[in-house]
């Protein structure tokens, strides 16, 4: 049995956006850490974090676009998913 | 299941919730539809926020293309600084190492023992001062203040010591031979 696909009011989505805003919010600020935090210990001489680092960067880069595409996608279809 | 509301979707609603007729001249000419103003105000902040985080990441892979092009250089080398006997006790001598434009500076602390470490300030690069006397390094643009002995710091801004010059001496002759930098 297939299930209809559920759509968003404008109403709805504005709570969605809100909460894609503070996790969004919070992971630039992690980035932001890291990225002072790499740079400080790579500036002393510690090279073991800079890949990790990079690594996780590009995870939460990810993760913010996906949302954020995912954003666009319900405004465009009116559909979050199934 | 949600069921759009197709008028509430398209709907203009002034601040004071006040029907479209009772609103002033100015707002009936130029009608703002406030809940899409919010919604898409939100919306192009997520999409701010995401291009700041690819700027992150760029800054990242800034940093690891640095990491990777410093292991392909090739290490400095020794480089003669100076004789034994061209510094006295509590003197200071600058000098290039590693590169021709990394200012360093050698210190005599006692008869047999010489210091030296490079000479930008960790906290933004000014040229730290040696004050022998009172046995430290003083940065004057922000009062960052470095062990002389050790190059640890010790007050004011600076996150990190500064960078340890390695020495050698081999007959009266004073030679860098290393650079090593250290985390706080």
């Amino acid at each position: 049995m297939s299930q209809a696909p559920r759509t968003f009011t404008r109403d709805q989505r504005m709570p969605i956006v809100h909460g894609m805003l503070a996790f969004v919010l919070i992971l630039v600020v992690l980035q932001l850490w890291l990225l002072t935090a790499t740079m400080n210990a790579w500036l002393g001489g510690d090279d073991s974090i800079v890949w990790p680092g990079t690594l996780v960067s590009a995870a939460a880069l990810a993760l913010n676009g996906g949302l954020y595409a995912y954003l666009r996608r319900i405004e465009r279809t009116g559909r979050g998913g199934v | 299941m949600a069921t759009p509301i197709p008028e509430r979707e398209t709907m203009s609603v002034p601040p004071d919730g006040r029907p479209h007729s009772e609103q002033p001249a100015w707002r009936q000419d130029f009608p703002i539809d406030w809940p899409q103003d919010q919604y898409v105000e939100r919306r192009d902040f997520v999409k701010f926020l995401t291009l700041t985080s690819l700027a992150f990441v760029a800054g990242q892979f800034w940093i690891a293309g640095k990491h990777w092009l410093r292991g392909r250089q090739a290490p400095p080398g020794a480089k003669r600084i100076a004789a034994v006997g061209d510094l006295v006790v509590g003197g200071s001598l600058v000098f290039n190492y590693p590169g021709e434009h990394d200012a360093s500076l050698l210190v005599r602390i006692s008869e047999s023992e010489f210091v030296a470490f490079g000479q930008k300030c960790t906290h933004l690069s000014c040229a730290v001062i040696p004050r022998p006397n009172e046995g430290i390094f003083h940065c004057p643009c922000h009062e960052g203040v470095f062990d002389l002995r050790t190059g640890r710091q010790l007050a004011g801004p600076p996150p990190r010591p500064l960078p340890r010059v390695v020495l050698e001496i081999h007959d009266g002759e004073i030679f860098a031979t290393a650079v090593e930098e250290r985390v706080a």
